[in-house]
């Protein structure tokens, strides 16, 4: 297998489809072993596959693990004392939650690839950084969400950090005021969840008549965008609304879930979902679970190579996209990039910013 | 105040945690040195050395050790 700790200084979006999905494939299967020999239930199940690894030409042969599974089942390929942390899914009351297990190798890889990709938008400086969420989001240990996680996560690729809304949500005026002030004529990173920030950031703004200048801001986002398509909020209109309101225009959203941390999928200038270098995307067609042909709906799989403490580098989502394309994105990123179109019916309601519900 | 002084002073205030505990931390071992508390911990180091952390290095600062050898790459001599 590829030194695990040299794959974070491989370039995120360099290599076309010959050279990745060789990559991909090799070390794909070695993961599949890596896990077989030490995860007795993943064991059964590629065994239970039929699929005999050494028999593989493509990665897309190996056989995938659905998402839900990581509900039922405690999956992990490490011995419990090497046990470094817990991440737990955003299922709201009621709901089961994924268990995800990480070592301390498995973690600091998503750490390490995840700000690599991240960099790749935002620049190698840290940049003076805004959050889009409250204050009260990371004060209570005990009350730590998903939301909480991702916020810390991103907290890495900024400093001199404030949240733009208070703990009673109300928008931090005079704290933003004075940020700005402070940071004239820098290039500042913005973060949230898409949800919070249509419903509290913009709204606020909004109603406050305040209008910050963050033309210079590069703002991520994500977490989902079920809580906006119900009500009929399109990306357009989510862009615009920030455009009017404080003048951001370099807006990325991502497309990534904690079953497999790290490896996000980056929004680019164009609009698109790109796969880095470290993991890729397959369309499934719901009827028997082939490979979709490019730009088919299907249900999407995604493939990562971080997953060392538990099996999950091959999972099927309940999310529902296609392929838009591979090398020629014209913003001149190499790998598939691709769409999300929603989620699959009978799914369970769910995402990052889903957790938040309104008094 | 010596830096040996001022990067022990960075644990106890960020951490929340005693002088004397403070050479055997590692994180992710103890509840105070949590992730949360990790970056507690990156701001007060940046504030007490005047320095701008890189992000791989944020990432390798896993114990009390390991950060002495870090901050040395920003010329910070503990």
């Amino acid at each position: 297998m590829f030194d695990v700790n040299e794959l974070p200084a491989l370039s995120a979006y360099e290599w076309a489809h010959e050279e990745k999905h060789a990559f991909l494939t090799r070390e794909l299967c070695e993961l599949t072993r890596h896990h077989a020999a030490r995860c007795p239930e993943y064991h059964k199940m590629l065994a239970a596959s039929g699929v005999d690894v050494d028999r593989v030409q493509r990665f897309e042969e190996l056989p995938f693990l659905p998402v839900r599974l990581f509900k039922e089942f405690s999956l992990k390929s490490v011995p419990d004392e090497e046990l470094h942390k817990t991440m737990t899914s955003s299922g709201t009351t009621g709901q089961q939650v994924s268990r995800i297990y990480l070592d301390r190798e498995t973690s600091t890889l998503q750490s390490k690839v995840l700000s690599r990709i991240v960099g790749e938008f935002l620049g190698k400086q840290r940049l003076p950084m805004i959050i889009l969420d409250t204050s009260a989001i990371i004060k209570n240990r005990a009350m730590f969400s998903a939301r909480g996680a991702g916020i810390l996560g991103f907290s890495m690729f900024g400093r001199d950090k404030i949240y733009a809304l208070d703990e009673n949500m109300q928008l931090d005026v005079e704290g933003l005021k004075a940020f700005l002030k402070k940071h004239e004529g820098e290039d500042i990173f913005l973060f949230g969840f898409t949800f919070m920030i249509w419903q509290h950031f913009c709204a606020e703004l909004r109603k406050s008549g305040y209008r910050p200048d963050l033309s210079r801001g590069v703002l991520i986002h994500g977490g989902g965008w079920k809580k906006l398509a119900d009500q009929h909020i399109t990306t357009a209109q989510f862009r615009q609304a920030l455009h009017e309101t404080c003048g951001l225009t370099r807006v990325h959203d991502y497309y990534g879930m904690v079953e497999q941390t790290g490896t996000i999928y980056m929004e680019c200038e164009c609009g698109h979902l790109h796969a880095p270098v470290w993991s890729d995307i397959t369309i499934r067609r719901p009827s028997d679970f082939g490979v979709a042909e490019k730009g088919a709906l299907g249900l999407i799989q995604v493939s990562s190579l971080l997953p060392h403490s538990y099996p999950g580098h091959m999972l099927l989502t309940e999310d529902e996209g296609r392929i838009l394309g591979e090398d020629d994105c014209p913003c001149g990123r190499k790998g598939k990039y691709f769409e999300i179109i929603g989620r699959i019916r009978r799914a369970e309601v769910r995402g990052c910013s889903d957790t938040y519900e309104q008094k | 105040m010596t830096n040996l002084e001022k990067y022990i002073n960075a644990f106890v205030e960020s951490l929340e945690v005693a002088a004397e505990d403070v050479p055997a931390l590692k994180y992710g071992e103890s509840d105070q040195w949590d992730s949360v508390g990790h970056m507690s911990l990156i701001a007060a180091l940046e504030d007490a050395f005047d320095i701008m952390v890189d992000m791989d290095d944020i990432i390798d600062l896993s114990s009390f050790e390991k950060g002495k050898e870090i901050l040395a790459k920003y010329d910070v001599e503990i």
